[in-house]
């Protein structure tokens, strides 16, 4: 098995990067200006909606649902994809998922292929593989060809390049397409992205996507998007790939009528977002010949084994909880090491890598619980966190146990209104590291006895 | 053993005893707003033209004179049409060329696209194409970057839900929603109309 989280495995810890990314005053003020922006939308269109703590509800109980019952659905969704013409791979790791897609697209003689954003094929590190093979990935959202065309990594998961500014697009754009002469307005951006991209779009032979929901019921697979490059990238090929993590399905077709509320609203503070695609299968004489979807395990039916974190495999990719982190707003995104950064970087990462890597990221954060309260399906990654935390422990390392010396760095970036509240959770996280021979730290902290309940209870009492 | 044995497997090694009896799921949001039918039109519009639409109300009869006017404002002399588009919406005096799977290049020089739509949603200001006929397939509303689009004030739903559940015998179609011109926030979270998708969306509402 090659399980990989994009370079996760090879990331220096959390603390170090952090370090060197809270020097860099431009990076700073990037993210700081953008998580503010999106922060304020998201609370605007979140705030007119009455039942919005009715849909987190129902959000949360249909993948609690799912996770239950994951390998019924997801058999179910490859019985429908594959009656209505689709083709269903699966693949247990990185590796097999890459090895797949370079195989259909080699079937089909092609050279290139286009590319809709997604997370997952990061997760596999699709690129590199494919360039490997001498097939040539374009990237097709303004971010990801922002990235791509930088040879930067993706710092968000909604807004890949949002540690970068208006200035260092217009310089990288001039350079990378070759333009003598380019506005300075945003608009001046886009339209140059507009004719690079536009001319792929319609010539290359083999679409790719990632998908933000799979219907067990129908086969459909969805993808949600705003700047039509995901519409041109699934309906004008003749070939389409899809990859999904397996976590991604949804039992019914109705249930989108849950998640396409909350995805747009709680990710970039819209209504709903421009354009959102399902299909099924193929359609003769609309879109693709060809469908491939590839469910993608790469760790997360190890995840599923815990069940006081399995909820993490509910996550949607909002991003929410990275906007709203006063951690993630101070380092960026590049700090965790990891393409899913964040809160839910923190949990999500090392869970996938078994625990074996990125075992700081569970300490980047300061427990303040503004994740939780922000999470479309709340997910209570405070708790989980801690969890995770005891996990480090108890599989007795060491090493992972003195680099929590970085918890620092997380609470001095921390708002101080939030810190005490903090401080409380934070201790009881903390407990077992006394007895791996880090004792006096919670006295060094002057901080109250540890209280001898449980977290759960301790939770429910405090927090609810 | 294959890939999807011991995924499949490892779900159930995963999950133990957890799995069986599904859970229940509370539904217990708004499917509807109660809204009057003109107070839900009125809503609808309001949404589009938050997203830069241009609306045009008029009846059935009065289809073909206002696809005349739209096109007059937007100095269109013709537009690409799916073949089940009704000839009644089409006014004298312009061009249309009726999709016989013309290649993207051509789509690429069209100045536009007419097409009808499947449902809406006031609540969002989402138009919903299921590629019908008279819709036409994914890519003409895609590749010209004009779309003109007619919504009948009886497809118009009111809240996501309420449109999700109308779909019933559409769902295994291709479905595009459509909430205004395509645009991207990737740039200091500006939001720039007109990426890829087309950039001017005009909507003509008809009365039922
Ligand atoms: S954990 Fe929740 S808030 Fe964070 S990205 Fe996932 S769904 Fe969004």
């Amino acid at each position: 098995m090659s399980i990989r989280v994009g370079e996760a495995a090879e990331a220096p810890d959390f603390r170090q990067a952090a370090h060197a990314l809270l020097a860099n005053k431009q990076v700073r003020a990037n993210v700081r200006r953008a998580t503010e922006t999106i922060r304020n939308k998201r609370a605007n269109v979140v705030g007119e909606m009455p039942d919005w703590e009715q849909l987190r509800d129902s959000g949360r109980a249909i993948k609690r649902r799912v996770m239950r019952n994951l390998d019924n659905y997801l058999e179910q969704f490859e019985a429908a994809c594959t009656m209505a013409g689709g083709q269903v791979h699966w693949a247990r790791d990185a590796d097999e998922g890459n090895r797949i897609v370079t195989q259909i697209i080699q079937s089909h003689g092609q050279k290139e292929i286009i590319k809709v954003k997604t997370m997952t094929s990061d997760e596999t590190q699709l690129n590199p593989h494919l360039e490997a093979n001498g097939i040539t990935p374009w990237e097709t959202d303004l971010a990801d060809l922002i990235i791509q065309l930088g040879h930067d990594k993706p710092s968000h998961i909604v807004v890949p390049a949002l540690h970068k500014n208006k200035a260092e697009i217009r310089a990288l754009f001039m350079e990378k397409m070759g333009l003598s002469d380019l506005g300075t307005r945003p608009e001046d951006l886009t339209a140059a992205a507009r004719t690079y991209l536009r001319e792929r779009f319609l010539r290359v032979k083999v679409g790719y996507s990632g998908a933000n929901f799979a219907v067990a019921e129908t086969g459909s697979v969805c993808v949600v998007e705003s700047e039509g490059n995901g519409r041109m990238c699934v309906t004008l090929p003749e070939v389409m790939i899809t990859m999904v993590g397996i976590e991604k399905i949804v039992p019914s077709f109705d249930d989108l009528e849950v998640f396409l509320q909350l995805l747009p609203r709680s990710a970039t503070g819209e209504r709903m977002n421009p354009y959102n695609s399902i299909w099924t299968g193929v359609t003769p004489g609309d879109g693709p010949k060809e469908f491939h979807v590839i469910l993608l395990d790469n760790g997360r039916t190890k995840v599923l084994a815990d069940e006081e974190s399995r909820e993490t495999l509910h996550c949607i990719r909002c991003a929410a909880c990275l906007n709203i982190c006063p951690v993630y707003r101070q380092t960026g995104g590049h700090a965790y090491g990891s393409i899913y950064s964040g809160p839910i970087g923190a949990i999500l990462t090392p869970q996938l890598q078994s625990m074996e890597h990125s075992q700081s990221l569970p300490y980047a954060s300061s427990l303040c619980g503004a994740c939780y309260d922000v999470c479309p399906v709340k997910i209570n990654i405070p708790e989980i966190l801690i969890h995770l935390r005891s996990r480090i422990v108890e599989n007795g390392d060491r090493g992972a146990a003195e680099r929590i010396g970085m918890r620092m760095a997380a609470y001095t970036m921390s708002d101080s209104g939030r810190f005490s509240g903090a401080q409380k959770l934070v201790k009881i996280g903390a407990k077992p590291l006394e007895s791996l021979g880090l004792p006096g730290w919670s006295a060094s902290r002057d901080l109250p006895a540890i209280p001898k309940e449980s977290f759960r209870d301790w939770w429910k009492k405090n927090k609810q | 053993m294959s890939a999807k044995t011991d995924i499949l497997k490892s779900i159930r090694q995963s999950v133990g005893e957890d799995r069986g009896a599904e859970l229940p799921v509370n539904r217990d949001y708004c499917t509807s707003l109660g809204l009057d039918p003109e107070a839900k039109i009125h809503l609808f519009i309001d949404r589009l033209v938050d997203y830069n639409a241009t609306v045009y109300r008029t009846d059935h009869a009065g289809i073909a004179a206002t696809v005349a006017e739209a096109l007059g404002v937007r100095g269109k002399r013709g537009l690409v049409i799916p073949s089940g588009l009704p000839s009644e919406w089409l006014p004298n005096g312009f061009h249309f060329t009726v999709d016989r799977d013309l290649d993207y290049d051509t789509l690429d020089a069209a100045e536009g696209a007419l097409t009808s739509s499947t449902s809406a949603i006031a609540f969002t200001g989402s138009i919903i194409l299921t590629h019908s006929p008279a819709e036409g397939r994914r890519a003409i509303s895609l590749i010209p970057d004009y779309h003109l689009c007619v919504v009948f004030e009886s497809q118009i739903r009111e809240t996501v839900p309420e449109a999700i559940r109308g779909l019933k015998d559409r769902r295994t179609s291709p479905i595009t929603t459509i909430a205004g011109p395509s645009a991207t926030a990737d740039i200091e979270m500006m939001r720039v109309k007109g990426v890829h998708g087309p950039r001017t969306l005009d909507v003509i509402i008809v009365a039922a």
